[in-house]
């Protein structure tokens, strides 16, 4: 479906220093979508929003949100654009009504239209009885729904999400989830970056993977999917002793060999229906005992697994290592 | 037109913004009323019997003014650590993300320390006429005087400002002002006459360290002692101060902003 551009980028390159930071990445997101970026940290997806928020001017290539373009129309942009940051930006020492009213008076919404404003936000985003109390008491989840809203206040067209679940309890990611989708369903478009790949799973209509400041992948997230490789069929054996019978037999049913793996084989198949039926049908024929069958389609960590050749990171936050400094290590 | 009014409602948003978080922050209002008058009590009572200063009634009327000052000079603290702060914690890139006045940041930072520095002279006055302290001059003179105590710390704030931008955190901020600023108050007329200090000290505190200027500027304007050049001379180092460093502070603010 092709629908109005809200973020429309070509060519965009940024760098900090020596630091490529973006290479030249292309997105477009229609209007009403979310678009997620997903990659690493480090990859380029903080720099992109802080490009696309006007906070940081493009070395070259262009990038227009919501019809006006990141440079020369900044001003006017600023209007019609919300960020929220993975450091939730409100003021410590400010209730949370005080400071939705402050960043409303600041969209230029007028004192009273703010003070309005931030009590309908308030109460939407469940901080109705926090909203009197300093920002100090909050909890993490509750900061970060108090920064959401202050993105919300004006009601910008297009909304910019800098890894807005990042540190979050499972049940506040969740909750927030539900805010951003029924932002959208409102008409909202939203740039979401994530290193999760459930949420980019979960919300994005697009993803687009990127990496050392390329984007490698781009697509709904089926495609992508499909892009590693379609369904398969995994076969966990009773005993790994029977593993070169189960492949000989598995083999007639596939174009290409099957894997195997710590007992478990894998097996790329073209077509769904009966396949689980065929391979039960070999196996049992060859007197290979089948502890589980089943099959898998492809998820996202596949996905990234297979474009950057790694894992993604995971919640606990560890960083991988970056490839350079392997490398310097190699070098010495 | 509807540009200039926007930096100044904005201005306004962002100085009541800080405004509101000052009684929130005990510490911060402490540091700007409580501790001047602990440096007051201490001076008076304490050290104030062993100081020598001719031409004055009493020690009172010799330190006041240079407390005043001093107190002044570092109400724009405020503005260093709120910065550092606010950059640290990602509100800097929030509000430039707004469509608000580019310059409205600072602009409300150094006016809402105009508002405390107001409060922490009226505190410092009443401390001091409790203490012994009096005007010996008119009141036309008084009132310059106060004017140009707060034009003091409004040159100040921006200092402070410029260095609540370079620096990386509320502590450095801290470690700053009180390392590199808060010595250069005692080098001056402020709290001793010069004339006492050794020479190379003595030729630093009088002819060239501004405190001086102008902690005798505010003596000339409180207590009618001679003026000389010094109340001129005040003046042009905090118009020279207010030039140079939002300048300085404003240029810093576009390049963290864009840098981080």
């Amino acid at each position: 479906m092709e629908g109005r551009a809200a973020i429309e980028v070509t060519g965009l390159t940024k760098s900090y220093g020596d630091v490529r930071a973006l290479a030249g990445i292309d997105l477009r997101a229609d209007a009403g979508t979310i678009l997620g970026l997903l990659g690493p940290n480090g990859a380029g997806k903080t720099t992109a929003v802080r490009v696309l928020t006007t906070l940081l001017p493009p070395d070259a290539g262009t990038a227009r949100v919501a019809g006006l373009d990141v440079v020369d129309d900044a001003a006017e942009l600023r209007a019609r654009i919300g960020l929220a940051g993975q450091y939730a930006a409100v003021d410590e020492n400010l209730t949370g009504h005080e400071n939705l009213v402050m960043v409303g008076r600041l969209y230029h919404l007028g004192r009273a239209e703010s003070s309005r404003r931030a009590g309908e936000l308030l109460e939407v985003f469940d901080l109705s009885d926090a909203g009197k109390r300093i920002v100090k008491t909050y909890s993490g989840g509750m900061r970060r729904r108090l920064d959401l809203a202050a993105a919300l206040v004006a009601r910008p067209p297009v909304l910019f999400l800098d890894e807005p679940t990042t540190g979050l309890d499972p049940r506040s990611r969740i909750g927030l989830w539900e805010t951003i989708e029924d932002r959208v369903a409102e008409g909202t478009t939203v740039l979401l970056t994530t290193q999760y790949l459930d949420e980019a799973d979960r919300l994005a209509d697009r993803i687009a993977v990127i990496d050392h400041g390329l984007v490698i992948a781009e697509g709904s997230s089926d495609e992508l999917k499909g892009q590693v490789g379609g369904e398969r069929i995994e076969v966990r054996l009773e005993d790994r002793a029977q593993l070169d019978e189960a492949v000989a037999a598995l083999e007639m049913i596939c174009q290409e060999p099957p894997v195997a793996e710590d007992g478990v084989i894998r097996v790329a198949i073209s077509e769904h229906s009966g396949a689980i039926a065929a391979a039960v049908r070999r196996l049992d024929d060859a007197r290979v005992a089948i502890d589980d069958i089943a099959i898998r389609r492809p998820t996202l960590d596949d996905v990234f697994l297979t474009l950057t050749g790694r894992p993604p990171e995971h919640e606990n936050g560890d960083q991988p290592v970056e490839p350079e400094s392997a490398e310097h290590e190699v070098v010495r | 037109m509807s540009r200039l009014r926007y930096v100044l409602s904005d201005t306004l948003v962002i100085a009541e913004r800080n405004l509101m978080r000052i009684p929130r922050q005990p510490d911060l209002l402490t540091a700007f009323t409580i501790q001047p008058i602990m440096f007051l009590l201490l001076f008076v009572y304490v050290f104030g019997g062993a100081i020598e200063t001719p031409g004055f009634d009493d020690y009172t009327d010799f330190l006041v003014p240079g407390i005043i000052v001093q107190s002044m000079a570092f109400g724009g603290f405020v503005t260093a650590l709120g910065l550092a702060e606010d950059l640290g914690k990602g509100l800097i890139d929030r509000f430039r993300s707004l469509p608000m006045a580019r310059s409205a940041v600072l602009a409300g930072r150094t006016a809402a320390d105009i508002a405390t520095n107001a409060l922490a002279l009226t505190v410092m006055i009443v401390a001091g006429l409790i203490v012994g302290f009096n005007f010996s001059s008119s009141p036309p003179e008084v009132v310059a005087g106060l004017g140009l105590m707060l034009l003091i710390g409004y040159a100040f704030s921006w200092v402070f400002a410029w260095i609540g931008l370079i620096v990386s955190s509320p502590e450095s901020a801290n470690a700053f002002g009180f390392i590199a600023i808060f010595p250069l108050t005692f080098a001056s007329s402020a709290f001793v006459p010069p004339e006492t200090m050794p020479e190379w000290l003595q030729w630093f505190a009088t002819d060239v360290n501004p405190f001086s200027t102008m902690v005798d500027a505010a003596r000339a304007l409180f207590v009618d002692q001679p003026a000389g050049n010094d109340v001129w001379g005040a003046l042009a180092w905090c118009l020279g101060l207010i030039a140079v460093f939002s300048v300085l502070a404003v240029r810093r603010y576009r390049q963290v902003a864009l840098g981080g």
